[in-house]
């Protein structure tokens, strides 16, 4: 009886959500008997929570609209670098601060914002027509998409025509830097807005409402006709085709949504990292987020926002803590990143196993 | 085929070929392209792509047979190519050195990737439909717990002391350098050495299916058996005898082939075949067998004829072949062909076109599927000791992070398709795919002065050419689908 129950509970949790969690608590607790400092690492984990919480949000939309998780999300970080390179470009914080001074950052982080979040929706949308002429193969192309747009992107920064001297190699003159500081547009805006201290940790308000908010317009979206009808064709395409859905429509705005959500994820992640690095750096995030919201106790065909908020707490919270954890242990090494490595993709492979098969 | 095709005008011919080829043809004019404007050495660029050929054919002929087995590309060879790492390890320990070292090191990956491939075979029978991103994720997953492996339980938990294969106490070193011990174990191994190697395999296996003929009481045709019996004494005896001629020995008895002599020597065992064949059947003008005759007549004049040319020659003197490892990629091709006859092989390409009529026929679909899977993965465990003893070092922890990437990329650019790929699509694939891989960067670096954006540009073909094939492919199946409701 009880043993049926356990099995019953550990289902509902999910196991590697459950595994997952022990492993993080057992971190934390490891890292309080042994006197390191917790309260500053839970400050960084706050802090990364908020800078990756939106990304990992883009994963709603496409599971819901019956796409899986959007591996592709690397589409939307490219329009999301492309709109924070312009902002900076264009010089639109230091020219707004002149007339409105406090406001510079601001003026410059939304101007990145809704520029990249138009042209995401433009891409997201081609890329919604394309995933509906390969339906039941959607990972797989989303994964090859994702990584291409990398590369086609990284051959573009290394030729664009950007002249502003923040954004050019200091010494050759063409072509974006590595790392891009974002000193002079909005570098670390939101992490500093509003933000207080409990103690000995510090909370990020200002990202955090910022990932509270956007997780709320999504909520909301979801509650309106067009994110029900959303949710409809992905749960049972048969069923919303019947009732009157396009559920290929649907499909894209869900897809396109997705996209918007990684452009804006990136420009938040980068105002936290105050650096932007385009190159090759996006190549790993796709895979993080995918982890992270199933760690969340997603399924590649179902997810809410609690799953995604868990999710990326939990994630972030074990990429943490790890390090200083492994270092104190084994004495001068890090085996966090490999754990990272196993566990993120332990965590994709699990859930691609519970997944029915195609027959 | 051959039929309708005959009917038809030489414009939709054409037309029919390259829309059947447009991959293909995409890649041959982007290479001329990249050589055009780089200005290439061709006999340089001839030179690497042999080079890379021999080196990478043997981990794309490896992913064929999951195809046929429905299981699409196998990015899951990235476990065999760690356990074709984990046996090196042993070797270096050991101290074993050259062609001893090298079988040592088959033997050893072998069991490893046996396992590796029955666990993946599992895991790609819970992820039905998707095993394609199921075996991508397995290869990161698995690059991590190799990752722990090499860089904390050896020598960590593992207690371990030795210095050739730690650095600093624990964990493997960052890279092992083969030289002295595996470097062109193979390679090195001269033509002459390898006919009577393949003379007694030869042997060894016309005995076998003599006696098992003989055994079950099945026809047997003794005369035929002979006549293999000295083919293959011949062979054996050519390889000796060669040796001790000193201008077979020059040509032959060096560790590698010149290509012109590569060349030549093709052309006059085409010539013998051509002739033996017309002795033996004495086919009437304009039938299949005569046409037949004629083409390898026709081909090996060809041959001769572009030697003779002083440009061509000048490329073919430049180019030097490893004779065994050419022998090791037709083993594998040769093997494929073969298992594809075989009673597994028509099980696995039933299970690949339908599960459940495979199902009604009696197949264990999941048996064979597994089957397909530990199969890829062992040859893959020995096409990545093949490429590992020509590049002569190796990256512990990151090896194998592209072996699964650049293999499939290049069978789909030999225009392989998730559902049907071919020996010949693997060459022609490896070809296009390794001369655009040395040519593009030469390209880039005159096109704009710098080659680091060469590497990008690699990148993206790799992955845009998987991207646009699978999509290809996945809208070709669903239009059907939805026809079909």
């Amino acid at each position: 009886m009880t043993k049926d129950k356990i099995k019953k509970a550990i289902d509902a949790i999910g196991l590697p959500r459950l595994i997952v969690f022990c492993f993080f608590m057992a971190i934390v607790i490891t890292a309080a008997v042994n006197d390191i400092d917790v309260a500053s690492y839970f400050s960084s984990t706050l802090k990364y929570f908020g800078m990756w919480g939106i990304l990992v949000l883009a994963m709603l939309p496409s599971i819901k609209c019956g796409i899986g998780p959007n591996f592709g999300v690397s589409l939307g970080i490219v329009c999301g670098l492309l709109g924070t390179l312009l902002a900076i470009q264009f010089n639109i914080a230091p020219a707004v601060e002149g007339i409105l001074p406090g406001f510079g950052p601001w003026a410059s982080m939304f101007f990145a914002i809704i520029l990249s979040a138009v042209l995401s929706w433009l891409v997201g949308i081609a890329y919604g027509k394309l995933l509906n002429m390969v339906k039941g193969s959607e990972m797989t192309v989303t994964t090859y998409v994702g990584y291409s747009a990398i590369y086609l992107m990284c051959i573009v920064w290394f030729r664009a025509p950007f002249n502003s001297g923040e954004i050019i190699w200091p010494l050759g003159g063409v072509g974006v830097r590595n790392s891009v500081a974002l000193e002079t547009s909005f570098g670390w805006l939101l992490n500093d807005f509003l933000g207080f201290n409990i103690g000995p940790v510090f909370i990020p308000t200002g990202i955090i409402l910022a990932v509270l908010l956007v997780s709320g317009f999504v909520f909301l979206y979801f509650r309106s006709k067009t994110g029900i009808a959303i949710t409809a064709a992905g749960s049972n395409p048969t069923f919303a085709r019947a009732s009157g859905i396009d559920v290929d429509k649907m499909r894209v705005k869900g897809i396109a949504l997705s996209t918007v959500l990684g452009a804006i994820g990136i420009i938040i992640y980068n105002q936290g990292f105050g650096y932007l690095q385009a190159y090759t750096a996006p190549l790993a995030m796709g895979f993080i987020c995918v982890a992270s919201i199933l760690i969340g106790g997603a399924t590649t065909t179902k997810a809410t926002i609690m799953n995604v908020l868990i999710g990326t707490f939990l994630y972030q919270g074990l990429i943490i803590f790890t390090p200083p954890v492994s270092n104190h242990l084994l004495a001068g090494t890090d085996i966090s990143d490999t754990m990272r490595q196993i566990i993120q993709n332990g965590v994709i492979l699990y859930a691609l196993a519970q997944t029915k098969g195609g027959d | 085929m051959n039929n309708t095709l005959n009917k038809k005008t030489p414009a939709e011919l054409v037309k029919n070929f390259v829309s059947d080829n447009k991959v293909i043809l995409m890649f041959v004019v982007l290479s001329i392209v990249c050589i055009l404007i780089s200005g290439a050495n061709v006999s340089y660029v001839a030179g690497e792509v042999f080079s890379r050929f021999g080196r990478n054919t043997c981990l794309v002929l490896a992913l064929i047979i999951p195809c046929m087995a429905g299981l699409g590309m196998n990015f899951g060879i990235v476990v065999g190519a760690i356990a074709a790492q984990i046996s090196i390890f042993w070797i270096v320990h050991w101290g074993f050195v050259g062609v001893p070292g090298f079988l040592l090191c088959v033997a050893m990956s072998t069991p490893l990737a046996l396992l590796f491939g029955w666990l993946t075979g599992m895991l790609f029978n819970k992820t039905k439909g998707s095993e394609m991103v199921a075996g991508l994720v397995l290869g990161f997953f698995a690059a991590g717990l190799y990752r722990l492996f090499t860089l904390y339980i050896m020598g960590g938990v593992i207690p371990y002391d030795d210095p050739n294969l730690l650095d600093r106490g624990f964990g493997l070193r960052n890279a092992f350098d083969l030289t002295g011990n595996l470097k062109y174990s193979v390679d090195d191994i001269t033509f002459l050495t390898t006919a009577s190697v393949l003379g007694v395999v030869y042997l060894l296996y016309t005995l076998v299916v003599y006696l098992h003929g003989k055994k079950f009481g099945e026809g047997v045709d003794t005369k035929k058996f002979v006549m293999q019996l000295i083919a293959g004494a011949v062979v054996v005896v050519f390889g000796i005898v060669g040796k001790m001629i000193p201008f077979v020995a020059t040509k032959l008895g060096k560790n590698r082939v010149i290509l012109a002599d590569a060349v030549m020597l093709l052309a006059v065992g085409l010539l013998v075949y051509a002739v033996v064949l017309f002795i033996k059947n004495r086919p009437a003008k304009g039938t299949p067998a005569f046409n037949k005759v004629l083409k390898f007549a026709v081909l090996a004049v060809i041959l001769f004829v572009t030697n003779m040319i002083p440009g061509v020659n000048k490329v073919y003197r430049s180019v030097r072949l490893p004779a065994m490892t050419f022998a090791v990629i037709a083993f594998f091709a040769a093997f494929n062909d073969w298992l594809v006859n075989t009673r597994l092989g028509q099980n696995m390409r039933t299970v690949g076109q339908n599960r459940s009529v495979a199902t009604s026929a009696g197949i264990d679909v999941d048996k064979t599927r597994i089957i397909a899977t530990c199969i890829s993965t062992v040859l893959a465990a020995w096409g990545q000791l093949i490429f590992l003893q020509n590049l002569g070092t190796f990256n512990t922890v990151q090896q194998q992070d592209n072996v699964g990437l650049y293999s499939v990329a290049a069978i789909l650019v030999g225009g392989a398709n998730v559902q049907k790929a071919t020996n010949k699509q693997a060459v022609i694939g490896v070809i296009l795919f390794h001369t655009l891989f040395v040519v593009a960067p030469l390209a880039a670096t005159e096109l704009v002065g710098d080659s680091a954006i060469s590497e990008y540009i690699r990148m993206f073909f790799s992955y845009g050419v998987i991207a646009v094939s699978l999509a290809m492919h996945a809208s070709k199946k669903g239009g059907k689908k939805a026809k079909a409701a």
